[in-house]
């Protein structure tokens, strides 16, 4: 397929196109002007509960299996995953999948977030390819436990914080899989997970 | 090819739909405009998308040799097409290289484009679109009718008898939840046993060989993290420069796109997973030609938000299908006659000039002035109906001599108003369909003056 590269190359680059120049993002004068917040978290509480999912701030670890036990989804679940040691009671081992499809049935999985952002209400998730990554769009419902101090204004400072220097995968998750594709009628819960809660965890977990 | 006005009149010819189909996408563009007056620093956002869409294209060659070099050093297998069926090609030989038989693909307008589906079906793949929306028209055996909710068009009572009939639900079911929990049973079977994912590319980053794919249902994330063979395939002119780049990208794009404050899930894909393998493939198909093009260059800033279609009054109005193009409305009005001007030359008047698609668009493509400009190229291309050609030469006869002018217009004003409605309301004046010709008043501007203001 070397001809068509070098036909497409060619093609473009016989044409005269007006150089023009790339902004830069970080100069103070566009950085000053994206959008910052009073309250970062109340903001991303307020738009992750507005796109159908769910906010709660917690100290810590103790707290989230206190809430966890509190859920009717968490009570009902028959399989259940865990990335986070100590978080909700596993009866699935992860390390123990080698094959993704082998996460097919689990009801509930609690799994770690990176950071959030506040004018979205989304949660940076990565993984580095391991099966363990399905769990975020496969499982039933799902909890993200995310440091409770991780949370940006906006996506400017969002992709300041990234790096994919990395071979792996990300994502921004913004509350649980949705659809409007039936006469625009919002539904939760079309492929991925059904409920989406985040917990900010004060203390280190 | 039809031309758009025919399949338009099809369309209208059912007032209570059309109407419906208006309100419908009229609903979402209210959504786009709270969603963007959320955001103080909006227009600023549009500028910066713009500049960096401009600067891409302008660097195209040299972009799209490093986003190859560094995808490939992450092993991310790179292929170029220049047309469809190479496209077509590429992603068959990879499927049959790895005995796949059965493809579950996410929303990719690129496909649709290059016709893939009916391809692999023939080559005995199996290829089932997992987007809802997607899904439900490929049961029907139709294209997409908009390029965000492929089935903006149909009724939940149609989806109902659709499923009804090929997934077994209940006969006369319509309720929203009850058939999107259908198809995510259906869905999640076709996900379980495939053996190869596709989806689209949102945006491909030169400087990090990695890629974007957004969806709010999850499917592309399902597709393809349940796989080992993963086939992306982008148009050249998804490309962006840095990764930080789509701060600014992913900030407009659903919000012009739905209303919403993001997609559910942006993935970011930067290489494949330990024993996986990653494919990308690059098609062309007539975009370096855009980009050689003055006039039609900014065409190709497009991140296919479907913000134009949702605001455009004619698209709102004639339907998806009147274009007959795999992207209707004005972006699709532009990009079709580039492609192939002869098949698509109504499309570029399929547009009332209002201007609505400039204001609302992210990545600020002057449309509707790239829309004029078809109406002229294509006049000298020669493709302008009979019909548009007489009348505009009797016009401009007539313009040029101001005493034949001036007799016109005296005897239009004084006949027009006794003719019976048969002879003005017909098939030969196109004005007069569907709607009443304005009164026709009893003297000419240039008479009102001479009465008013020449002796004062």
């Amino acid at each position: 397929m070397t001809t068509s590269k070098n036909e497409i190359l060619s093609k473009l680059r016989s044409q005269s196109v007006p150089k023009t120049e790339l902004p830069d993002l970080q100069s103070i004068e566009l950085s000053s002007q994206w959008v910052r917040y009073e309250n970062p978290t109340e903001q991303f509480a307020e738009i992750l509960a507005s796109v159908g999912g769910q906010c709660i701030p917690v100290k810590n670890v103790d707290d989230v299996n206190q809430r966890l036990s509190e859920l009717p989804a968490y009570q009902e679940a028959k399989n259940v995953c865990s990335q986070i040691a100590g978080c909700g009671q596993p009866n699935v081992s992860i390390p123990e999948i080698t094959d993704p499809h082998d996460f097919e049935n689990i009801d509930f999985a609690i799994l770690p977030g990176k950071f959030g952002v506040a004018e979205n209400g989304a949660v940076w998730i990565s993984n580095a390819g391991g099966p363990a990554r399905t769990l975020y769009f496969l499982s039933q419902h799902v909890a993200l436990l995310v440091p409770a101090s991780e949370i940006v204004n906006n996506m400017h400072q969002a992709y300041q914080k990234l790096e994919f220097a990395e071979n792996g995968f990300g994502t921004f998750m913004s509350g649980p899989s949705k659809t409007a594709d039936i006469e625009q009628s919002l539904v939760i819960g079309a492929h991925g997970a059904r409920s989406l809660i985040v917990f900010l965890v004060e203390e280190s977990f | 090819m039809p031309s758009h006005p025919k399949l338009a009149a099809e369309f209208v010819k059912n007032k209570e739909r059309a109407h419906w189909h208006d309100q419908a996408l009229w609903f979402v563009r209210s959504k786009r405009d709270k969603a963007a007056q959320q955001i103080p620093e909006w227009e600023l956002l549009r500028e910066q998308a713009s500049k960096i869409k401009s600067y891409t294209v302008s660097h195209l060659p040299d972009l799209l040799e490093e986003f190859e070099r560094n995808a490939t050093a992450r092993g991310v297998q790179v292929h170029w097409a220049r047309n469809a069926t190479e496209h077509n090609e590429i992603v068959h030989g990879l499927l049959k290289k790895h005995n796949v038989t059965r493809v579950v693909k996410s929303k990719s307008m690129l496909t649709e484009e290059c016709h893939l589906n009916p391809y692999l079906e023939r080559h005995g793949i199996e290829i089932i679109d997992t987007d809802l929306g997607e899904r439900i028209v490929q049961m029907q055996h139709m294209p997409p009718s908009h390029i965000v909710m492929p089935a903006i068009h149909m009724k939940k009572e149609e989806i109902g008898e659709l499923f009804h009939e090929q997934l077994g639900t209940e006969k006369g079911a319509t309720d929203p939840q009850y058939l999107t929990e259908a198809a995510r049973q259906h869905l999640r079977q076709k996900f379980i046993e495939a053996e190869a994912g596709i989806t689209g590319v949102n945006f491909a980053i030169a400087e990090t060989g990695g890629f974007v794919v957004c969806t709010n249902e999850g499917n592309a994330d399902l597709g393809t993290s349940l796989n080992k063979l993963h086939i992306a395939c982008m148009g050249i002119e998804k490309l962006i420069p840095r990764a930080g780049d789509l701060s600014v990208f992913l900030r407009l794009l659903a919000r012009s796109a739905t209303g919403q404050p993001i997609t559910t899930y942006s993935s970011h894909f930067h290489g494949p997973a330990p024993g996986a393998e990653m494919h990308i493939v690059l098609l062309d198909n007539g975009r370096s030609e855009i980009s050689g093009s003055d006039e039609f260059r900014r065409s190709l800033n497009c991140i296919r938000c479907a913000a134009c279609m949702n605001t455009c009054p004619v698209y709102r109005r004639s339907g998806g299908y009147s274009y007959s193009n795999t992207v209707p409305g004005p972006i699709g009005s532009i990009l079709g006659p580039a492609k192939d001007p002869k098949a698509n030359s109504t499309l570029p008047f399929a547009c009332s000039l209002c201007g609505s698609c400039t204001d609302v668009c992210p990545v600020k493509i002057d449309l509707h002035h790239q829309l004029l400009t078809w109406r002229k190229e294509l006049r000298v291309k020669g493709l302008l109906p009979f019909s548009k050609r007489l009348s505009m030469k009797m016009m401009s006869w007539m313009m040029q001599a101001p005493g034949m002018y001036r007799f016109v217009g005296k005897m239009a004003r004084s006949i027009v108003p006794y003719l019976p409605r048969f002879m003005l309301y017909n098939r030969l004046n196109d004005w007069g369909k569907q709607r009443e010709l304005p009164i026709i008043p009893k003297q000419s501007f240039r008479e009102w003056m001479k009465q008013n203001h020449d002796d004062k």
